[in-house]
């Protein structure tokens, strides 16, 4: 799928990933934000949450994960940008799905969208350089 | 409403003061905490040993500041802990990152020590949003490695005042009464759940409506309902949160014994195990001096 191969309207295969405790924790210790919400559930309580939720640089590493998935090692992320929306519990499934928006010249734009079952966890814009073939 | 104002005035003058100062990350990029990210993130293990584009703002992290002298990172400039501790006092004590963009300009290899500048790009005015009122607040960092310039980064943040002060109990939605319901809810506040019967035909209805959808009368009697019911249906409730629900949580129409139908929480039974056709009994509930709802209780 990648180098010129990539054309405008290319749908990216849905990539389902479980939201397990485990992600949410080990993904926020790998990277290096130790805010509790994150990894202890007793002070995700007394904040308001129900339990523990990804933090944003492990759901900016799943876009990119889903990326790198598709496009391959020889792809390379120029930019991305995510917003986020409903927080992802442990219990949940967290559904991605893309599709290519643009193709100028090498580089592929591509809409990212991971759903939960209760809304929208993470809006992304990537901007792939997917190389001249 | 002065005092916001006042106060969006002062958040107003941290916009384009630095948020970290000739920042330094705690370690140089490097395979192990790559690694790690990769492992815990599912991420493949980029081959030719630099590290995955969206570590950027990783290698910057502060990590577990409460070990004073151990984490990296440590360079945050006095303007930006000065703007989060002024909303702090607002009230505005809780944070939630809702954006991030980042701009790569080149991979980060093994070895490269990082180096970071940030400046506070924006504050917002006084927003309400579904977690509690706050300020949006934008930062914008450079990142370099070796000293040049590899990768831009804005973050966004939100600091709020929960929507809920800790330990303040929500309160639970009113029923709605009205001169054509004001019976039914009489009764259920003295435990009692009164069907309307229609006086020239017999329909029995709920909820209470003014007149009959059989026949047009508008004379009616009420029938006390036995109490039993079965599940008729069922829907579960993840999303959106209400304050006063902790969700999930499920929500049944019950169909009554006489042959109408009323929505309902069931009790007695986990949120996952409410099925169709179950019977459950009615029962009122009154929340801390709130008025009586019906709920169903599983019949086991
Ligand atoms: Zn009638």
């Amino acid at each position: 799928m990648t180098g010129p191969g990539v054309r405008t309207g290319d749908v990216l295969p849905e990539l389902r990933i479980p939201v397990t405790r485990t992600l949410v924790v080990a993904g926020a210790i790998a990277t290096r934000d130790f805010q509790d919400v994150h990894h202890d559930p007793d002070a995700a309580r007394a904040k308001g949450s129900p339990d523990v939720f990804l933090n944003i640089l492990t759901t900016g590493g799943l876009v990119g994960r889903y990326l790198a998935g598709h496009f391959g090692p020889s792809a390379v992320l120029r930019s991305l940008r995510v917003r986020l929306g409903a927080p992802a519990h442990p219990g949940d499934e967290l559904v991605f799905t893309g599709n290519v928006t643009a193709v100028r010249g090498t580089e592929a734009t591509v809409e990212v969208l991971g759903t939960l079952r209760q809304g929208r966890h993470v809006t992304g814009t990537a901007v792939v350089e997917v190389g001249g073939g | 409403m002065t005092t916001e104002d006042d106060l969006y005035e002062r958040l107003a003058t941290y916009e384009g003061r630095p948020a970290a100062v000739a920042g330094e990350g705690g370690d140089p990029v490097n395979a192990p905490m790559i690694r790690h990210w990769c492992e815990a993130l599912g991420h493949p293990v980029p081959a030719d040993g630099t590290a995955p584009a969206p570590m950027l703002q990783v290698w910057t992290m502060r990590g577990l500041s409460t070990h004073p002298g151990t984490a990296g990172g440590g360079s945050r400039a006095g303007a930006y802990d000065e703007l989060l501790a002024l909303l702090d006092g607002a009230g505005c004590t809780a944070v939630v990152a809702t954006d991030c963009e980042q701009e790569y300009l080149r991979p980060l290899r093994p070895g490269e020590r990082i180096t970071f500048d940030a400046v506070i790009e924006s504050v917002s005015p006084r927003k309400t949003t579904r977690l509690g009122s706050g300020h949006f607040v934008t930062t914008r960092m450079d990142v370099r490695a070796d000293g040049e310039l590899a990768g831009r980064h804005r973050f966004r943040i939100l600091k709020y005042a929960p929507a809920r002060a800790p330990g303040e109990r929500p309160r639970r939605p009113r029923p709605v009464v009205n001169r054509d319901n004001a019976g039914y809810w009489e009764g259920v506040e003295r435990h009692e759940l009164l069907i309307q019967r229609c006086s020239s035909c017999g329909t029995l209805r709920l909820p209470w409506l003014p007149g009959c959808n059989t026949c047009g009368s508008d004379a009616w009697d009420t029938l006390p309902a036995c109490g039993r019911g079965t599940v008729f249906s069922r829907v579960v409730v993840h999303h959106p949160p209400f304050p006063a629900f902790a969700p999930p949580y499920a929500v049944a129409l019950v169909e009554l014994a006489e042959g109408v139908r009323l929505l309902g929480g069931v009790v007695g039974v986990p949120y996952d195990k409410v099925r169709i056709g179950m019977p459950v009994a009615l029962e009122f509930r009154h929340a801390d001096g709130e008025p009586a709802v019906p709920v169903f209780r599983a019949e086991v």
